[in-house]
C-alpha cells in the first residue's frame, strides 16, 4: 500500500486488524507528509516522538486481540485542547510557552482507545475567527486552490481541516461554539460534526463560551465522524454540564435507510443574496434525500435571523469572562513592567500585549454588555432571543421533523487577506446557517457535496435531534453517498 | 446607543486592557459597529420568556463535598511566570 496517510479511519482500522499495516507504518507516512507541508502552516507543535512512541503501544496492543475502533489510528489535535507536556496555547501569545500538567477528556479518551497523536494544530486564537488569520502562529492555508491565490480553511478550526483535506493525518479533533467545525468542513471537502450540547466533556478544553462549546471529530468520511465521536464522547464528572447519557455505538447507526424520514428545509435559510450556486446545491441535496426515500418538507424557524446577534452577545459576554484567568499570573506570558508599575499595570499590560485584536475585541464588547446598566439591555434580551430560537427548533421537531437540511455556509472558501479592510461584521456573517445550531445546543453536520463553478468544495449541513447524533449521521451517510464526492485537493504544497 | 472615547476607555479598563489614547476613537468606532449590529434584537416580542441559561433540561449535577484532587503545587505552579518559595508571585498589590 502506497500514500496510507490517505486512508481512512474505517479502512486503516481494517487493514490493521487484518495485519497488513501496522499503526508504525502509518504514523510514520503521515509524520512524512507534515514534514512536506509547511506551506499549509497546519501543524504548529510537532510530537513526533510521541507519536512513534504511541503507535509502537498501539501495534502491540492490536497484536495482543485488544485493539479498539481507533487504535493506531494518527490524529491531529486542536491546539486548544490540553495535552499534558506538550505546549498549548489556543494559538495565543498569551499562552506562550504553556505546557499543560494534565490531559482535556476528548484527547485523554482517545489515547485511551489506542489513538496516536501527531501534533497540535492551527486554529483562529481563542477560536475566535471565521478565517484562521487570528492566530499567532500566522494563518493556515487551505490545500485546495483554483489560482495563485492562497484560500482560507475557514476557522476557527482551519489548521483541522486543512491537514485532513491534505492526508497530514486520518481526522483531527475541532471544536466548535458557532461553526467552527463546520465551516472549515465545508471550506475544505471534509465532513465535521458537532455533537450535541454535552455529548463531550468540555474538562481540559479551553474554554471560549462554554454555554455553547462542543468539541467533535473532522474527518474524511461520515463513517469516520462515527467512529471517531464515539471515542471522544463520555460520561465526564469533570464537566458539570456533560450529560449523564451513555455513548452508543454511532456506526452502528449508519443503516443507509432514511425510508419514511421527515427533512425539513427552513425557509428563514433562503436569505437575500444567498448564491444560487449554494441555492441550487441545497435543492439537489433535498432532491438526493427525497430519492432515497425521504418526505422533504417546508418549515419555519421565524427567529433565525437574530440568532447571529443573539451569538455576538452571547458568546463575548462568556468569553470575557472565561479569558480574564489570562492575567500573567499562573501560566502563560506577562508582560515586562515599568518602574513603579502595580498589579493593574501587569494585568494590562500583559493582556495588551497577549491578546490579539479580535480577542480584545470580543472581551471588550463582552465585557460591556455585562456592565451595569446594559447587563438587561444587551445580555439578558440576547439569552430570551436564545430561547427562542430553541422553542423554534423544539417545535419543528414537535411537528414530526427528523433533520433538518441547510446550506453550510454562504460561499466557498474565500481568499486570505479578503476580509481584512472589512468590517468585523462581515466575518461574523460566515456563521449564518451553523450559530442557530450552538444556540439551541443541537447536533449539526457538515457534508461535502459538491464543487462550485472554481472547483472550490460546497457542504451541506444536516440538523440533527437532541443526543440523537447516530440518526443525524446516518442520514449524513445517505447525502455522502448520494453526492459522491470524491475531490481532492491537488497538491501544490 | 453609541460608545464615546470616554466609555471606550472605561471598558478598556474594566476588561483590564491597557489602549493607548491614539487608539481609541478606532476602539470606539468599531464597539459601535458591533453593537448597532446587535440592536437587531430590539426587534423582538420577548415578553414573557425567560432567558435562557442552559440548553439540556437538566439539573447540575451534584457530589458529595469532598476533596477529590490536589496535593500537586509544583505542578499548579509549573506554568508560573514568576514563582517563588511554592508561590505565585505578584507586584506589589497594596498601596
Amino acid at each position: 500500500m502506497s500514500d496510507l496517510n490517505q486512508l481512512t479511519i474505517a479502512e486503516a482500522r481494517d487493514a490493521m486488524r487484518a495485519g497488513k499495516m501496522s499503526s508504525q507504518e502509518l504514523t510514520e507516512a503521515c509524520l512524512t507528509a507534515i514534514e512536506g507541508a509547511g506551506a499549509l502552516n497546519a501543524f504548529v507543535h510537532d510530537s513526533a516522538d510521541l507519536a512513534r512512541e504511541m503507535a509502537r503501544a498501539a501495534d502491540q496492543r492490536i497484536r495482543a486481540g485488544d485493539g479498539a475502533a481507533m487504535t493506531g489510528i494518527p490524529l491531529g489535535v486542536k491546539d486548544l485542547f490540553c495535552t499534558r507536556g506538550v505546549t498549548t496555547q489556543a494559538a495565543s501569545r498569551i499562552l506562550e510557552g504553556f505546557t499543560p500538567q494534565y490531559e482535556s477528556t476528548v484527547t485523554q479518551n482517545l489515547w485511551d482507545a489506542g489513538a496516536v497523536m501527531l501534533g497540535k494544530l492551527n486554529m483562529d486564537e481563542f477560536a475566535m475567527g471565521s478565517s484562521n488569520e487570528t492566530s499567532v502562529y500566522g494563518k493556515s492555508v487551505n490545500p485546495w486552490k483554483v489560482d495563485d491565490r492562497e484560500l482560507t480553511p475557514g476557522g476557527s478550526s482551519g489548521g483541522s481541516a486543512a491537514a485532513v483535506a491534505a492526508d497530514l493525518c486520518l481526522a483531527a479533533t475541532g471544536t466548535d461554539t458557532g461553526g467552527s467545525i463546520r465551516q472549515p468542513a465545508a471550506f475544505t471537502g471534509t465532513v465535521g460534526l458537532k455533537p450535541t450540547y454535552g455529548r463531550v466533556s468540555r474538562w481540559g478544553t479551553i474554554a471560549f463560551a462554554s454555554s455553547l462549546d462542543q468539541a467533535g471529530p473532522m474527518t474524511k468520511t461520515v463513517r469516520d465522524a462515527a467512529i471517531m465521536l464515539g471515542a471522544m464522547a463520555s460520561v465526564d464528572d469533570k464537566d458539570s454540564t456533560c450529560a449523564e447519557i451513555p455513548v452508543p455505538d454511532f456506526e452502528a447507526a449508519l443503516t443507509g435507510d432514511i425510508r419514511g424520514k421527515k427533512i425539513g428545509i427552513p425557509r428563514e435559510y433562503r436569505m437575500d443574496g444567498l448564491s444560487d450556486e449554494i441555492d441550487a446545491l441545497w435543492q439537489k441535496g433535498a432532491d438526493m434525500l427525497r430519492d432515497a426515500g425521504a418526505e422533504i418538507v417546508e418549515i419555519s424557524l421565524p427567529h433565525t435571523k437574530y440568532a447571529l446577534p443573539a451569538y455576538y452577545v452571547i458568546a463575548p459576554a462568556e468569553a470575557s469572562s472565561n479569558l480574564a484567568r489570562y492575567d500573567g499570573v499562573r501560566y502563560g506570558r506577562r508582560a515586562t513592567l515599568g518602574q513603579g508599575d502595580g498589579i493593574v499595570e501587569m494585568y494590562e499590560k500583559t493582556r495588551a500585549e497577549g491578546f490579539g485584536a479580535e480577542v480584545q475585541r470580543r472581551v471588550m464588547i463582552g465585557t460591556y454588555v455585562l456592565s451595569a446598566g446594559f447587563y438587561d439591555a444587551y445580555y439578558n434580551r440576547a439569552r430570551r432571543v436564545r430561547a427562542l430560537i430553541k422553542r423554534d427548533f423544539d417545535q419543528a421537531y414537535a411537528d414530526g421533523v427528523d433533520a433538518i437540511l441547510t446550506p453550510a455556509t454562504p460561499s466557498a472558501a474565500f481568499g486570505l487577506g479578503d476580509m481584512a479592510q472589512k468590517d468585523p461584521v462581515e466575518m461574523y456573517l460566515n456563521d449564518v446557517f451553523t450559530v442557530t445550531v450552538n444556540l439551541a445546543g443541537l447536533p449539526g453536520i457538515s457534508v461535502p457535496v459538491g464543487l462550485d463553478g472554481q472547483g472550490l468544495p460546497l457542504g451541506l449541513q444536516l440538523i440533527g435531534r437532541p443526543f440523537e447524533e447516530g440518526e443525524l449521521l446516518n442520514h449524513a451517510y445517505v447525502l455522502e453517498r448520494a453526492a459522491g464526492f470524491a475531490s481532492k485537493p491537488a497538491r501544490w504544497w | 446607543m453609541s460608545i464615546t472615547e470616554d466609555e471606550a476607555r472605561k471598558v478598556a479598563h474594566l476588561a483590564r486592557i491597557a489602549v493607548e489614547d491614539a487608539h481609541l476613537p478606532a476602539l470606539a468606532a468599531e464597539l459601535n459597529s458591533i453593537l448597532h449590529f446587535m440592536e437587531q434584537l430590539s426587534e423582538v416580542d420577548v415578553k414573557g420568556v425567560e432567558p435562557m441559561t442552559g440548553v439540556t433540561p437538566m439539573r447540575l449535577k451534584r457530589r458529595e463535598d469532598v476533596v477529590t484532587d490536589g496535593g500537586h503545587p509544583e505542578k499548579v505552579l509549573a506554568n508560573a511566570p514568576d514563582a517563588r518559595q511554592g508561590f505565585f508571585a505578584v507586584p506589589k498589590v497594596v498601596e
